[in-house]
């Protein structure tokens, strides 16, 4: 491992609208954070290696010596080692190969990098970003395939943010790097293929949401790649002379309710698409926040989920049948405006 | 013996000592009294492991403890009065109130954290080591943990990864031979722990941990080791905590005899017996220190008291920084 020393040159052009896939384009991010920032490392199994797991780092081990580190297998190990080097002045990006072994940084997740700060008295920033590689589609069976966003929702002290383009990828990535709090970063796996414009050096601001298609029937609120099948499911329905707007949540915590609040004044209906189960996940939490505030619907609110008390399994025709469709999607849309 | 350190520092140590004694006793008063509640981990007897590795440490040195951490916490220069403000929930506490107890921190004294998740500390040092290399910075880090930890995963996750980058970090088992109400032996599948530091190739050395200028020997020469890029050091530190785990535990789990045996190799006799032996602080000056202390302790308890609680509403600002 080579020691740091000089920042490397900033890139300083303006931001230009590039075409990237969803992986270039967290690779563009993770690249132009680390330019820009000397402190920022790299860190986790076999990131440096092939590009990482799922390609993501290609080129950055060349261009960053000693700056993107491999760890031993140990989720809850590296993610302490991460908190240290937070405080004591660098900002480490942890990558988390699948989704399903966040449990095993649980202490990590739950008892350390949110309540670090809290604990001392405000003493600390912990500016740690988890990156976490999620979601079904790629046939990887059961504990290999969870998105987990909403997992640790629950936690004061971390942030959320989930990503559903090569754009949204991009942007919230440098946002949640540059951010001072611990950050969980969401992946989707089936969308690194993805082609999307990309406006290198945007940072997102934290904790809005997106209205990626604006509609007057029906809110269709989603995040990963729940985003891209919403936004099919709106054509589909279009065609059929229904007006569907499409949310991108973007941040898990915090829910930006004023966003989702305005659109469903106008519709009156909201669709709820997660690849999740819907017991305590960000959609439950959002019906129950728009419920207490008197949301005056035209009909009940609607979540298209994975199926009540099934896991995911690994049979292609299965899984393809568990995660949550642009069909049911757009079913769930159809019935919320009674058609 | 003590030939690293000078005689002004060893008389000072003999002072820290009789502080964390003080303070410690003083807690369990003031618990009486109820101006301290929930729990507390005290740590009479163990002195001379908190004093004699903390004196080891040089500035811009850090160092992460646990739960049972007020003895390095005022080794490191932590004033009593901080102390027991934290403890009495006020904000001229450390941590503001906020943390307690177990959470005795000040980073400018190098205090990076007091975790009340067992195991929890280790993989932090291992990050600030870590985190110091890659910077180029010239600093080290100590890790405080008991016996019991050495059973938990992050334990042996951050040996193995701080012996794998060779961090400059020295980690310190306070084996006090329980781990809550389990005597070592109940839980715990190796005798000497130091050993377990063969498996990741580090060095593994028994210390007596009731001999201050043993403690103060070994851990700087590990942490000299550690900084020169000779890696990491497994120091286990025999020793015996007075008082039972917590507040509402009166050990009744000890054999008959066994606390009054370590009495007789008590942490703090042991250096004032040399100190006098030495000619550097008689038995009448070491009577004088121990009632400066005591009028200190007791003084800083009254002040600690005067302190206000913050608003709920202003502990918000120490959730996010951002
Ligand atoms: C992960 C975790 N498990 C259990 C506990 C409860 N607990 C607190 S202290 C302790 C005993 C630890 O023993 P040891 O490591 O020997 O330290 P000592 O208390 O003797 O200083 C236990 C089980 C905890 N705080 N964290
Ligand atoms: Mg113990």
């Amino acid at each position: 491992m080579s020691t740091l020393t000089e920042a490397a040159p900033v890139a300083t052009t303006e931001p230009e609208e590039v075409e990237l896939t969803y992986r270039e384009a967290v690779n563009a991010a993770l690249e132009d954070a680390m330019a820009e920032d000397p402190t920022v490392v790299l860190m986790g199994e076999d990131v440096n290696a092939d590009g990482g797991v799922f390609k993501t780092n290609i080129g950055l081990p060349e261009r960053f010596p000693g700056r993107v580190m491999p760890t031993p297998i140990c989720e809850n190990g590296f993610m302490g080692v991460a908190l240290g080097m937070s405080i004591t002045g660098m900002r480490p990006i942890v990558e988390i190969m699948f989704a399903d072994f966040l449990p095993t940084a649980g202490d990590a997740i739950v008892n350390q990098l949110p309540k670090y700060r809290y604990m001392s008295g405000g003493q600390f920033t912990v500016p740690v970003t988890v990156r976490v590689m999620s979601g079904g589609g790629g046939r990887f069976g059961t504990q290999h395939s969870a998105t987990a966003e909403s997992w640790y929702m629950a936690q004061p002290g971390m942030r959320i943010a989930a990503a559903s383009s090569s754009q949204a990828a991009y942007e919230l990535l440098r946002a949640s790097i540059r951010n001072n709090d611990p950050v969980l970063f969401f992946e989707h796996k089936a969308l690194y293929p993805r082609k999307g414009p990309v406006r290198r050096g945007t940072i997102a601001d934290v904790g809005t949401a997106k209205v990626l298609r604006e509609g007057n029937d029906v809110t269709i609120l989603a995040t990963l790649l729940m985003v891209e099948r919403s936004l099919q499911a709106a054509e589909q329905l279009a065609a059929e002379g229904i007006s569907a707007e499409v949310i991108d949540l973007r941040w898990v915590r915090p829910i930006d309710l004023p966003t989702i609040e305005a659109s469903v004044a106008k519709t009156g209906r909201l669709v709820i698409a997660e690849e999740q189960w819907h017991e305590g996940g960000w959609g439950a939490t959002v019906i129950s926040e728009l419920a207490m505030r008197g949301t005056p619907w035209k009909s009940a609110p609607r979540a298209v989920s994975l199926p009540h008390d099934l896991l995911i399994p690994y049979s292609p025709t299965l899984e393809d049948e568990m995660l949550p469709s642009v069909d049911r999607i757009a079913a769930a849309a159809r019935e919320s405006v009674g058609r | 013996m003590a030939g690293t350190a000078d005689s002004d520092r060893r008389v000072g140590w003999y002072r820290q000592m009789w502080t964390i004694r003080l303070f410690e006793e003083k807690v369990q008063e003031l618990f009486m009294s109820g101006l301290i509640q929930g729990t507390t981990h005290l740590c009479q007897g163990q002195e001379a492991v908190s004093v004699g590795s903390i004196s080891a440490m040089q500035p811009g040195d850090v160092q992460t403890n646990t739960y049972r951490g007020h003895g390095e916490a005022l080794a490191l220069g932590m004033t009593p009065e901080t102390g027991f403000a934290e403890l009495m929930g006020r904000s001229a506490g450390g941590s503001k109130g906020v943390g307690g107890s177990m959470h005795f921190i000040d980073t400018s004294l190098g205090n990076i954290g007091a975790n009340a998740i067992v195991g929890a500390g280790l993989p932090i040092a291992v990050g600030a080591a870590l985190s110091f290399k890659l910077q180029g910075k010239p600093h080290g880090a100590l890790t405080f943990f008991g016996d019991g930890a050495t059973n938990i995963g992050t334990f042996h996750e951050a040996l193995n990864m701080a012996a794998v980058w060779k961090t400059p970090v020295v980690f310190i088992i306070t084996n006090n031979l329980y781990g809550e109400y389990s005597p070592q032996m109940t839980t715990t599948a190796t005798k000497d722990l130091a050993r377990r530091a063969d498996p990741f190739g580090m060095p593994g050395i028994i210390v007596d941990g009731q001999d201050v200028d043993v403690v103060h020997r070994e851990v700087s020469a590990a942490l000299e080791r550690a900084k020169a890029g000779e890696g990491p050091s497994l120091l286990e530190m025999k020793t015996y905590r007075y008082r039972g785990h917590s507040r509402t535990d009166p050990a009744k789990y000890r054999a008959p005899g066994e606390l009054e045996a370590w009495k007789l190799r008590d942490p703090i006799d042991i250096l004032g017996a040399k100190l006098a032996e030495e000619g550097l602080l008689s038995a009448d000056a070491q009577q004088q220190v121990r009632t400066e202390v005591q009028a200190a302790i007791d003084a800083a308890a009254e002040r600690a008291a005067q302190s206000p609680v913050l608003t709920l509403e202003e502990t918000r600002q120490y959730v996010y920084a951002d």
